[in-house]
């Protein structure tokens, strides 16, 4: 009976986290583009079925059937293997996040969650930085000023926001005094944490815009200066999987805010999952609210506003909860 | 300073996101189109239509002053007389040939006010796109507004 536990179940659990995954990449892109109308006073795609709900396959089939152009000055192995590498990444991070409450199936014990790692925390920030590779070498292999200038902000960005979500997460765990995410979960039972770390959970929601790349620190595809930056050579199916990326990144980090802060799967009445459901659909609502809302920032602001507010700000904040639990313990 | 900054930037950020929340919930100004119509103003500029009179004579005579004055010279008018058998309008002549082509029609509305008859009206069809140009010169068989069912018609 062992292989059930030790192949099947994690098997199911990876086919149904990739597809549920790819499913909400999906109605993201249409829920994205309906909220924003919304925002802008327009009804947005509504004519692809009843409300567009068939909008998003529509345009999936539009992106496979397009005719695949290479063109003719890029690297052609790198660029081809660079959307590939932003998505693996995206999908990978998903892996730590635990979606409920852990039940047992016929004597099988099922945690909703991938892997349990016992530096799950560091897992999401890894992967995530791995993804920076997918977005900084297709820049690079399109041989194209404006993707080349994207690939470089994009490098900056995100190893920049990389540090005060760091910091921010330091302070978190010097709360829970766990780098387990079940463990910081059962931490949240009583009291979300961003009741415990308002701070934390600001710096750790902009560095989450920041590493997304999305409104207002879309830097890397500013459309009046870049064209469409890193991903400017890039057409049909890969520039889809770019796309795809970035939108299940998005998911991702909204996720990982909800797990961290928002008190993850736990709530009251209600089943885990769907608590855990209605959080994340807040939180993406929430990205999508600010791309409808805030203008793009300038670039070297948001270098300055990373290293000479949040940096600091995060680091002041790692030391005043360390303080606070030194004193309370 | 710097924290009095960052706090008042929040707020403001804050303040900015409630009012973009405010248009999140009032209803969409957008026209569904082909669905949903909006009234036009009384003298929107259309395509035009040639009038008829009561009896269903035709109220353009011919006479060509809407071709001479059109800056855009959409309009082709040829003249013939009106015989006792085959009458069209109450005069002596009529327009044989009524040509406008929309291709080149820039819809100033120069050539109703030339018209000496009130002929010539433009009305509230704006949707004129075709397939070939051809059918954009449209004849007296689109203009001519269909005659009212009392009204004589004389034959060709």
């Amino acid at each position: 009976m062992n292989w059930i536990d030790t192949l099947l179940i994690p098997v199911i659990k990876a086919i149904v986290i990739v597809l549920g995954l790819l499913v909400g990449f999906a109605y993201m892109t249409l829920a994205e583009r309906k909220l924003c109308a919304r925002f802008q006073l327009r009804y947005g795609p509504n004519q692809a079925g009843p409300f567009g709900v068939f909008q998003p396959i529509a345009d999936a089939l539009k992106a496979i059937f397009k005719e695949e152009v290479i063109p003719g000055h890029v690297d052609k192995w790198i660029y081809v293997l660079c959307p590939i590498l932003a998505m693996v990444p995206a999908l990978v991070a998903f892996g730590v996040v635990p979606i409920g409450r852990p039940f047992t199936i016929a004597g099988h014990p099922i945690t909703l969650q991938m892997a349990d790692l016992n530096v799950g925390l560091l897992y999401p920030m890894a992967v995530a930085g791995l993804g920076a590779y997918g977005i900084v070498l297709g820049g690079w292999s399109s041989n194209n000023n404006y993707s080349l200038l994207g690939a470089l902000r994009a490098t900056a960005q995100i190893i920049s926001y990389e540090l005060p979500m760091g910091l921010a997460l330091i302070s978190l765990v010097v709360v829970t005094g766990t780098l387990k995410m079940s463990g910081i979960v059962e931490y949240q039972a009583a009291l979300p944490l961003i009741v415990l770390q308002p701070v934390g959970f600001l710096i750790y929601f902009i560095c989450g815009l920041a590493e997304t790349n999305r409104s207002p620190f879309d830097f890397p595809e500013t459309e009046n200066e870049l064209i469409s930056g890193y991903n400017t050579e890039y057409g049909g199916i890969k520039f889809a999987l770019f796309f795809m990326a970035e939108y299940i990144n998005m998911i991702v980090v909204s996720t990982l805010v909800v797990t961290l802060f928002l008190g993850g799967w736990q709530g009251p009445i209600l089943p885990g999952w769907m608590w855990f459901f209605i959080k994340t659909v807040f939180m993406l609502f929430v990205f999508v609210w600010i791309r409808a809302s805030l203008p793009r920032a300038r670039y070297d602001k948001l270098m300055k506003f990373c290293w000479k507010f949040m940096t600091p700000l995060a680091l002041v904040n790692v030391l005043v909860t360390a303080a606070v639990v030194l004193i309370l313990r | 300073m710097v924290i009095v900054n960052a706090i008042k930037g929040l707020y403001e950020i804050i303040r900015a996101m409630l009012v973009t929340l405010k248009y999140f919930f009032t209803k969409p100004l957008t026209v569904q189109y082909p669905k949903q119509k909006i009234n036009l103003y009384p003298r929107f500029r259309g395509r035009h239509e040639l009038q008829r009179r009561e009896d269903g004579l035709e109220l353009c005579v011919g006479c060509g002053l809407c071709a001479a004055i059109c800056p855009a010279r959409a309009i082709y008018v040829e003249a013939a007389e009106n015989t006792e058998e085959k009458r069209y309008s109450a005069t002596e002549r009529y327009a044989v040939l009524y040509e406008i082509n929309y291709t080149r029609c820039i819809f100033c509305g120069f050539c109703e006010e030339a018209c000496p008859t009130g002929a010539l009206k433009l009305g509230n069809e704006f949707a004129l796109t075709r397939k070939t140009r051809p059918e954009l010169v449209m004849g007296k068989e689109t203009l001519l507004v269909p005659a009212t069912p009392h009204a004589i018609i004389l034959e060709d």
